[in-house]
């Protein structure tokens, strides 16, 4: 076999297995934005075992973003896209919650994922 | 009428009594040093809405039924959000310096104040020291330790590292059987995490009690009466003097209660505390005692 051809299968090769890398690495994209008092969206439909990419981006005020059934949280910065990539192990709820004090209407600043099967 | 008097007709009255910690302390046992304290949690003094039509009235209320106390407590412990929350720091010293005022008729007794998230958070304690003084302190009386932690100033609802080893210092200057009772605002432990009730660096501050034999910690913020235990600490939550909350997980968010016209006041007040040589007897006092004991 030529050296030619050789260099060109090689490339094939590695192709597939960078485009199977790229696959793997590139979750579903989400955005999120956190305002006083609500995140948007507040309700985030998943799929268990699908991995995802969160950005998450506060206007106004360094909210929290804590999702505690995996015991995960981050501290948001206005005007900065914080990522987080996770994938949902179950079906079921996931909650997340800000989990900075904000301000009047704190207590009700969160969300739930819903994770299908 | 005798102090144990009290606390049998506050018992009688629909009370809900409860023997708490400091179990195994003998040697305060049958001293002459028993005494009892009152704890007031959660007034949110300036707070408006449906969830209290009365809400001018109700801390007035509460501040005339502990003076009329047939026997006035050795002293008063506000446990955090003695105002409501507001984004305008004139608003919210305002909000204070009424409270102070609301609060007046109760001097002459000693008062130990702590914030909340409510009257710390956003401002990290600016206006609550300056009006009310420091955040966290210790004190001792009457042969019982005393410490009263903040874990709200930090917007995080952590204690932080500075505290902790502020916490750890004075520890390590008490005698690990002598009865300790810890103040907070919040719960050190994950009551319900997924509501915010809770302490980020909780755990850190029960490992440092852990080696303290007699420990009971009084707490505020979840507005109702709870009671748990973590290793040989108990945990004793306060009623709040403005609106209940849903108890633990029982709704999806944390939001008041509605007020119920043919009950007003329920599920608010405070409490007693008699601290007995080796145990401590709690006391709650309903605002509306009789609509209470009803249901």
């Amino acid at each position: 076999m030529r050296r030619r051809t050789l260099l060109a299968l090689a490339g094939v090769g590695a192709g597939l297995v960078l485009q199977r890398v790229a696959a793997q690495a590139a979750p579903r994209e989400i955005e999120i934005t956190a305002q006083r008092f609500h995140f948007t969206p507040n309700r985030i439909a998943l799929k268990a075992g699908e991995p995802v990419l969160l950005k998450i981006r506060a206007l106004d005020f360094a909210h929290g973003f804590y999702i505690p059934d995996i015991d995960r949280r981050m501290d948001l910065i206005p005007g900065r896209v914080v990522e987080f990539a996770f994938t949902p192990a179950n079906p079921g709820t996931l909650h997340f919650l800000c989990d900075n004090f904000c301000g009047d209407g704190h207590e009700g600043m969160d969300g739930v994922f819903e994770v299908s099967a | 009428m005798q102090r144990r008097d009290f606390l049998q007709l506050a018992a009688f009255g629909g009370g809900a009594v409860s023997i708490a910690g400091l179990a195994g302390c003998a040697s305060l046992k049958g001293t002459p040093d028993e005494f009892y304290f009152v704890q007031l949690s959660d007034a949110h003094w300036g707070f408006q809405g449906a969830p209290n039509p009365d809400a001018r009235g109700t801390l007035p209320k509460a501040v005339a039924a502990v003076n009329d106390l047939a026997e006035p407590p050795d002293f008063i412990v506000f446990t955090g959000d003695l105002t409501h929350t507001t984004d305008d720091p004139t608003e919210r010293r305002r909000r204070m310096t009424e409270f102070k005022q609301v609060i007046a008729p109760l001097n002459g007794r000693t008062i130990h104040f702590m914030p909340g998230e409510h009257d710390a958070a956003l401002d990290r304690g600016a206006a609550f020291k300056e009006l009310f003084g420091d955040t966290y302190y210790r004190f001792d009386h009457k042969g019982v330790h005393f410490m009263a932690l903040d874990n709200v100033s930090d917007r995080g609802t952590s204690l932080g590292p500075e505290q902790l080893e502020w916490m750890k210092a004075e520890l390590a200057k008490l005698d690990p059987k002598a009865p300790l009772v810890v103040f907070t605002h919040r719960p050190l432990f994950p009551l319900v995490p997924k509501w915010d009730w809770h302490t980020r660096d909780g755990a850190q501050a029960i490992e440092l009690l852990m080696a303290h034999e007699n420990v009971t910690v009084f707490y505020g913020h979840i507005h109702q009466e709870h009671h748990f235990q973590t290793g040989h600490i108990e945990h004793h939550s306060a009623r709040s003097l403005m609106f209940p909350l849903p108890a633990p997980g029982t709704a999806e968010k944390p939001l008041p209660i509605a007020w119920d016209p043919a009950a007003p006041y329920r599920g608010l007040g405070w409490r007693g505390v008699e601290v007995e040589g080796a145990k401590t007897s709690i006391s709650e006092h309903p605002l509306n005692r009789a609509a209470e004991a009803k249901a």
